[in-house]
């Protein structure tokens, strides 16, 4: 399958490799949407299990977007991810899997990255008016957006 | 659902308060939402005895038809994932309970194997064996626990007081074994902490004799009763296509008529020593999905007995280093937890504190098909379905 990929993409697919049983592939933001459709359609990856983001801010391309896909006919998992610089968003994969709507939506809630073409994208967990990504390594474990706090609760601090 | 100005909530212009009834009586004619069909939103919840939680479900309604919905979730949000990132592999397991609090022994298994995949290491089998049995105890817990809330939400309240009984039994054990009887931390990164007490072979065999007439006795009350099968046959119908689209995992899976289960498709801790079947239903409506969770928990009660019978001698710890530094690196492993597959993703940096971790809640994503399961329905039904979905929201929110 990853041969056939890659005679199809080139240098699209950066990596594709296993690490403890587990296949991976790193490929470019560009081919991510083609590439979703094909494993659902032509390769059977007909459940998406997780999407997930990873933030690196001492690197350029400061996210990880991570699609864990998996395979009823096949038995078999496999992650897809890309990287991407902070700003820049990401082609949503609503219509090819119904579950992508709401783990996107956390994507957004927790990293603030958008999903382009989502229907509906706004915060999930976080209510809507809160400030500030808390997946974020530069957000600290105890900060809140006080403002938010004040104004909707009441008090000083939410601690 | 895609339309966001349906759900838009705006309150009617507030009107001085003496100024009210006379502005009324000059309108000259009643009110036009008498008697005419507008439709019309409605909340139920955050704080509503059947949503299980601090769940928020908007309504759209056409007189008693439910037109659609929307969740809003994030009341019981603790950012689980967060705190992991600032603790070490081991003090964070203890966090894991907190999700789904009423299995949180599944949360925990899935968390140290998890770790012990991405530190390379294996549990002895004698603790595989102990993670089972208490494991799979807790899955006929969390079944009795939804089957109780479940009637009770449709109208039936003596299964609660059946379910609650029997599984208080379940939770002697584990307060014998590990002195907590809800947020157990019974396992290690490695193994298991605590040997067996003694007599706890005893105590898992008398449950196992205890039980199964126990079943039979909800299952005497509910399955051919007349009223249980109007309020759940042909209710919340999902589709096998819908299903596998929304990610749906679990019993509510299964119902549907895929016939998946982790324990089977990629066996973990001890499973693939044990002889299962997996249930499945044909119509994927909440009736199924009740059939589909009984025959579970007589399932679980067959695994239970063979790991008891065979549970091997041996140490239940494996070498585990006292820093733990697992190297840099990536690990996906999920269970299947008694919701559905519940997943860990951890990323490595070589240090002792996960760099993320990301937790799959089965919960979760199994309460996005709400919407399509409840179009069309009643709002009683929506009580159904939020039931037979068996959400825990302390795992939904995190």
């Amino acid at each position: 399958m990853i041969a056939k990929l890659k005679g199809q993409y080139g240098s699209g697919i950066c990596e594709a490799n296993t690490y403890l049983g587990q296949n991976y592939m790193v490929v470019d933001p560009s081919i991510v949407s083609d590439l979703l459709q094909i494993l659902r359609n032509r390769e059977q990856f007909d459940y998406c299990v997780d999407i997930t983001a990873v933030h690196y801010p001492e690197r350029e391309k400061q996210f990880d977007v991570l699609w864990i896909l998996y395979s009823f006919s096949k038995n078999e998992r496999i992650r897809v991810k890309i990287m991407i610089a902070d700003g820049e968003s990401v082609p949503s994969a609503v219509s090819v899997w119904a579950t992508a709507n709401w783990l996107e939506r956390e994507v957004y809630d927790m990293f603030g990255i958008r999903f382009d073409g989502h229907p509906d994208l706004k915060r999930i967990l976080l209510p809507d008016g809160w400030k500030g990504y808390p997946l974020r390594k530069d957000y600290g474990i105890i900060q809140q957006d006080q403002e938010w706090v004040k104004a909707n609760l009441g008090i000083e601090s939410g601690q | 659902m895609t339309d966001r100005t349906m759900f838009d909530l705006k309150p009617t212009d507030p009107k001085p308060a003496d100024d009210k009834y006379l502005s009324h009586l000059e309108l000259g004619e009643p009110d036009k939402t008498f008697l005419d069909t507008n439709e019309l939103v409605i909340n139920m919840g955050p704080q509503h005895p059947a949503t299980h939680g601090v769940l928020r479900v908007i309504l759209k309604l056409d007189g008693e038809k439910v037109l659609g919905t929307e969740c809003v979730i994030g009341y019981l949000h603790r950012g689980v994932e967060k705190i992991a990132e600032n603790r070490t592999y081991t003090m964070f397991n203890p966090y894991v309970d907190r999700m789904d609090y009423v299995a949180a022994v599944s949360n925990g298994l899935g968390y140290c194997e998890a770790v012990e995949k991405l530190l390379n290491i294996e549990a002895p089998p004698r603790a595989k064996y102990i993670r089972v049995i208490l494991t799979e105890l807790n899955r006929l817990a969390s079944h009795q626990l939804w089957l109780g809330t479940h009637a009770l939400d449709i109208g039936a309240m003596t299964p609660l007081f059946y379910t609650f009984r029997d599984r208080e039994e379940i939770l002697k054990i584990f307060e014998k074994y590990c002195g907590a009887r809800l947020t157990t931390h019974a396992f290690r990164i490695g193994g298991c902490q605590y040997e067996t007490y003694e007599g706890f072979e005893r105590d898992v065999v008398k449950f196992l004799d205890f039980v199964p007439p126990k079943i039979d006795e909800y299952e005497e009350l509910l399955t051919t009763n007349r009223i249980w099968l109007e309020r759940t046959k042909n209710v919340g119908v999902i589709s096998r296509a819908d299903a596998i689209a929304l990610g749906v995992t679990g019993p509510v899976l299964r119902a549907s008529g895929v016939k998946w289960d982790l324990r089977k498709a990629q066996p973990y801790a001890a499973y693939s020593d044990f002889d299962f079947e997996v249930p499945i239903g044909a119509n994927g409506d909440t009736y199924d999905r009740y059939t589909v969770r009984m025959e579970e928990m007589r399932q679980s009660l067959r695994i239970i007995r063979q790991a008891v019978e065979k549970i091997p001698e041996g140490p239940i710890m494996a070498k585990v280093p006292k820093v733990m530094k697992p190297p840099v690196g990536e690990i996906y492993h999920s269970i299947e937890a008694p919701k559905g597959e519940l997943g860990y993703f951890i990323v490595s940096d070589g240090s002792t504190q996960p760099y993320r971790v990301r937790i799959r809640p089965p919960s979760f994503v199994n309460l996005q098909a709400l919407d399509i399961m409840v179009r069309g329905a009643l709002v009683a039904d929506v009580i159904a379905v939020i039931g037979t979905l068996d959400i825990v929201l302390g795992e939904v929110d995190r």
